[in-house]
């Protein structure tokens, strides 16, 4: 059974593959809206996250299928104690796909193990949010109509965030991507990434704390927020909060082709002045989540015959 | 120092000085009812040192366990007071129920029933990582 737990579960020539046909719902969203017809989608959401839930859920309405599940551990079985693996293999008996959110960092991989339909790891506490990759890769591509020779600059909270260490690991897989790591030392790039994939696979990268003078060489901005709920010290979380925020003047220098990306969601670290912005794509990067997880579940879907 | 040879056991030789108390530890020797002697900073040709276990029974050893902790370590099978056979060891791939994830966030740490396993990603530096929330095990 084919689960997607971890990008790295996907090759470069799978990856490439979903963009095309995410490109491709795009074009012609007719001929996709029936394709999954009679099939559900189980959404497990173990913590709340209602934007990666209702991505999920549009995308598999719009592939014609339906949609069933919980959006918080209180309302599941789980409040009583039941294991995720029982869950699982419970839910596999009433759903064709499963998309799961859990607070605890591996979750999934239990899940999938026991998974008798496909599991797709909708984020594990700090640790794997695929689809936001994905998400992130089929935005990228739109934009600059490649995944290679460019310079994406990485900025905000480094250490903590998933996003960013997900989506250095999926584009070090692809020539010629430089990157430019942008963060308060506090909140730098962990050291594992940094040897285990940055300097092990001889990735070109730099480390920085001035985002304006990274600025003009930057085709990718992927801004990150700094997340309240990955600090264990309150003042901790304070005193970086506000690290870095970006503002119309900070993008003086900037390309004019520049992309501008964020998950979302943002708390102030993209001044709402940048939103009309042409060069700001984050709100864009959104819709394009729901149509790379349509791909993504036509192509599990598919595996799993 | 002596200490007797054995007629039917296990010798584990060449322990990095030190670790004979871990191994001694992670394989529960403590609860065997046989005889066991740890033997600590004996004189070694080749080392200079090491720890020596004797273990006078031939128990089912763990030898991920000892190749997790010392890959070094020599395991000697003593047959009717002879060597038996003799194993070099290497980190095993993986390891399951030796150690546990001290990631809080870690899912086997709200899920007790789930085997606690580790494998091994860089060969280089000896780093285990939790097959599921992928810390590094640390120990």
């Amino acid at each position: 059974m084919r689960h997607l737990i971890d990008i790295m579960d996907l090759s470069t020539t799978e990856i490439d593959d979903m963009i095309r046909v995410a490109k491709d719902i795009i074009a012609e969203p007719a001929k996709y809206s029936h394709i999954c017809s009679g099939k559900k989608l189980a959404t497990l959401f173990f913590e709340p996250s209602t934007r990666t839930r209702l991505s999920f859920e549009a995308a598999m309405y719009e592939l014609g299928g339906n949609v069933l599940g919980f959006s918080e551990a209180q309302s599941s079985s789980a409040a009583k104690g039941e294991s995720v693996a029982d869950t699982i293999r419970t839910v596999g008996a009433y759903a064709d796909i499963i998309a799961m959110r859990h607070p605890k960092e591996g979750a999934p991989v239990v899940a999938s193990a026991k998974s008798t339909v496909p599991v797709i790891n909708a984020g594990d506490g700090g640790h794997n949010h695929p689809t936001q990759t994905l998400t992130d890769l089929l935005t990228i591509s739109r934009e600059k109509g490649r995944l290679n020779n460019m310079t994406v600059g990485l900025c905000g909270d480094l250490k903590f965030g998933r996003t960013v260490h997900s989506l250095i690991t999926a584009m070090s897989r692809y020539e010629n991507v430089r990157f430019v790591l942008i963060s308060p030392d506090e909140l730098r790039i962990p050291e594992y990434l940094k040897y285990e994939v940055m300097v092990k696979k001889g990735l070109d990268f730099i480390e920085t704390t001035d985002l304006e003078g990274a600025m003009p060489e930057l085709d990718i901005l992927y801004m990150t927020r700094v997340q309240r709920e990955r600090f264990f010290n309150e003042q901790d979380y304070l005193r970086l909060k506000d690290s870095y925020i970006l503002t119309p003047d900070k993008l003086t220098n900037a390309k004019e082709d520049l992309s501008i990306l964020h998950p979302l969601p943002r708390v102030n670290e993209i001044s709402v002045a940048v939103d009309d912005d042409p060069r700001a794509r984050y709100f864009e990067q959104v819709r394009n989540g729901k149509f790379i997880r349509m791909a993504l579940i036509l192509k599990l879907l598919e595996d799993a015959k | 120092m002596i200490i007797g040879k054995i007629q039917n056991g296990i010798v584990l030789d060449h322990i990095t000085p030190g670790l004979g108390m871990k191994l001694y530890e992670i394989l529960g020797l403590d609860a065997l009812d046989c005889q066991v002697a740890l033997i600590k900073n004996a004189e070694s040709v080749k080392h200079g040192r090491k720890d020596i276990l004797k273990i006078d029974e031939l128990i089912d050893i763990n030898l991920d366990a000892i190749g997790f902790v010392d890959p070094g370590v020599t395991v000697n099978i003593i047959k009717d007071g002879k060597l038996a056979k003799r194993k070099h060891l290497e980190p095993p791939e993986e390891i399951t129920g030796i150690m546990k994830c001290k990631n809080p966030r870690c899912i086997t740490t709200i899920e007790q029933e789930i085997p606690q396993r580790f494998r091994l990603t860089d060969r280089e530096n000896g780093t285990y990582r939790c097959v599921y929330c992928e810390s590094k095990l640390e120990y």
